[in-house]
């Protein structure tokens, strides 16, 4: 019982701290995804146009190198570069989210039955108009299996940016760790994993409607 | 009208491979044209050279005069209908979408592609109120390339382009498929370059079969002169044994005329007439006036029974003839063999030119009929 009214006593004094922490959070992740699907859907769509096998397997090979690379190290690695904070933290994590929207991406619009490619050929569609009406829908439900993972993935590693001063839940777990504030750390991983369950949630129902057809 | 013509047209891949080698050909203008041969033989490289799917290393391709290499291929495919044989419609888009897509890309207004949509699917018996809103996947697969097939259509092009069609399809939709496009093809007269690999699918609907091997045109022409006169052994075997045998007919008329028969006189007597019908074993006998015309025939037993009548009363004038340049299987047709033994054949101008001779007649027809039974 009074573990309980702790915690409600926590949230009375604390909410304020705890949506800023929340909204930064959120705002990191979303920057991420953003930035990282804008940039790789685009790049995977021209790879799969691509003829000869060598620029492929590089770009492939470079996003699985960052991915290799331990998280908190490649925050670390940023502060050189972009010294700390917010920039640092949005680059590294885009830097991790290369891989598995590229690898989707790709997948999706190389899994496309080539009849279908062929069939848009021969009714005369140019190169613009069969990616954007033909390619682009046709790969949507692969393309956004992929944004679902990885929003997953960003919102979790979205924790550590706090390492670097960036904020987030992370900051309130840290917090919690220097303080030895069970509610804090308590808190601060419950909303992250909250937030996780409840993107994937939302972003596998748009998957699923959109696979429908 | 749009006039197809290749003229010396040469592919050869980098490889140094030779994959059409000097093909000549002009398409038959609002005729289902079969492109047809063994795979690897260059029939679906040569149609794809005319929407520029394929390029061509040498020679020229006219469409209506215009060299293809100086159009546009995007304009050059929206003017073309295209089918293939994995059908390839748009599984995102329902079938209104997948009919309209060329329209669309056209940019007809709403109203004009309504209502070709819907003039469309009512054509293939699939109802516009049913099917519209319906997505790909939830038809069967003949339904779909009837889609296929209708959405090629849809810009009312001159030329429709058909990659194999129906032979993804199970045996009884492509029966169905390719009656309908035969039905179809009465309505709308277009210019179909179809390839197949199917004999008998190219014989039940072209108009005008292209056979290929490794690259060249080895024959043309329609299916029953490709039946009729193959031209050598490749032909022979690639048709089938079985089909040529199938569609054999029966040799002209004049293979059935008996030269050697005997005729009798109007001026002779019937005990003549008697006689000589008993000494060469026959029941019946032409009469023939002083011009060698034909009168009629006469029956040993009505000369019989009436001896001492005159040989003119006699005369039996409603025995069928057959005038020698009847068409044979009419001929057949028209036997009736109850009435008369015998068979006389005349010239146009009535006069005796010989007898049926219905014993080569009959062991002709007993061999085709053999045939065709034997791989019914």
């Amino acid at each position: 019982m009074e573990i309980i009214t702790n915690y409600i006593a926590f949230w009375q004094e604390k909410y304020s701290s705890i949506f800023v922490y929340t909204y930064q959070h959120l705002f990191i992740s979303f920057v991420v995804m953003f930035l990282s699907v804008l940039i790789t859907v685009p790049l995977a769509i021209y790879m799969t146009k691509m003829k000869s096998e060598r620029p492929k397997n590089l770009i492939f090979n470079i996003a699985n190198i960052f991915q290799t690379i331990p998280t908190i190290a490649l925050l670390a690695i940023m502060i050189p570069i972009l010294g700390i904070g917010f920039k640092p933290a949005v680059a590294a994590l885009f830097l991790y989210a290369l891989l598995p929207l590229l690898r989707n991406t790709y997948a999706g619009v190389k899994s496309i039955d080539p009849s279908i490619i062929e069939s848009a050929k021969g009714m005369g569609f140019n190169t613009y108009q069969r990616i954007l009406k033909i390619e682009l829908p046709v790969a949507l439900p692969y393309i956004m299996s992929g944004i679902r993972i990885t929003t997953v993935y960003v919102i979790s590693w979205t924790t550590l940016a706090a390492l670097i001063g960036a904020g987030g839940l992370g900051d309130l777990v840290l917090a919690g760790i220097g303080y030895n504030d069970k509610n804090m750390i308590f808190t601060g991983t419950l909303l992250a994993i909250i937030i996780a369950v409840i993107l994937d949630l939302i972003l596998g129902r748009v998957e699923k409607k959109i696979s429908r057809n | 009208m749009f006039l197809i013509e290749l003229k010396k047209v040469n592919k050869i891949y980098e490889d140094g491979t030779q994959a059409l080698k000097d093909i000549n050909l002009v398409f038959e203008q609002g005729k289902i044209n079969i492109l047809i041969g063994p795979s690897g033989c260059g029939k679906t490289t040569t149609m794809k050279l005319l929407n520029r799917l394929e390029d061509f290393t040498d020679g020229e391709i006219l469409i209506d005069g215009k060299d293809i290499r100086k159009l546009n291929p995007i304009e050059l495919r929206r003017s073309m209908g295209y089918v293939i044989q994995n059908i390839g419609l748009f599984p995102h888009m329902d079938i209104y979408d997948n009919v309209a897509t060329v329209p669309k890309l056209l940019k007809w207004n709403k109203k004009r592609i309504k209502i070709r949509v819907d003039e469309l699917l009512n054509m293939v018996n699939l109802e516009p109120e049913v099917y519209s809103k319906k997505y790909p996947s939830n038809l069967s697969g003949g339904q779909q390339q009837r889609i296929g097939v209708i959405r090629a259509l849809a810009a009312e092009p001159s030329i429709i382009l058909m990659d194999e069609p129906f032979s993804a399809l199970d045996p009884i939709s492509r029966e169905q498929l390719q009656d309908e496009l035969v039905k179809l093809q009465k309505e709308i007269q277009k210019t179909i370059i179809f390839v197949t690999h199917d004999m008998d699918e190219a014989i039940k609907i072209a108009d005008h079969i292209i056979l290929m091997k490794d690259g060249y045109i080895v024959q043309q022409g329609s299916p029953h002169e490709l039946l009729q006169n193959p031209l050598n052994d490749f032909v022979r075997e690639f048709i089938g044994v079985e089909r040529l045998e199938n569609s054999k007919t029966l040799p002209p008329l004049n293979k059935f005329i008996k030269k050697e028969y005997i005729e009798i006189s109007n001026k002779s007597t019937v005990k003549e007439a008697i006689e000589i019908m008993i000494k060469k074993n026959i029941s019946q006998i032409p009469v023939v006036d002083g011009e060698r015309k034909y009168l009629g025939t006469i029956s040993l037993y009505d000369a019989i029974r009436n001896e001492d009548d005159k040989l003119k009363n006699l005369i039996d004038d409603t025995v069928k003839v057959v005038v020698n340049t009847a068409d044979i299987d009419v001929v057949v047709k028209s036997i009736d063999k109850a009435k008369s033994s015998i068979i006389p054949v005349v010239s146009k101008d009535n006069e005796l030119f010989g007898l049926l001779d219905q014993n080569l007649l009959f062991r002709a027809l007993q061999q085709i009929y053999e045939n065709k039974s034997g791989v019914a």
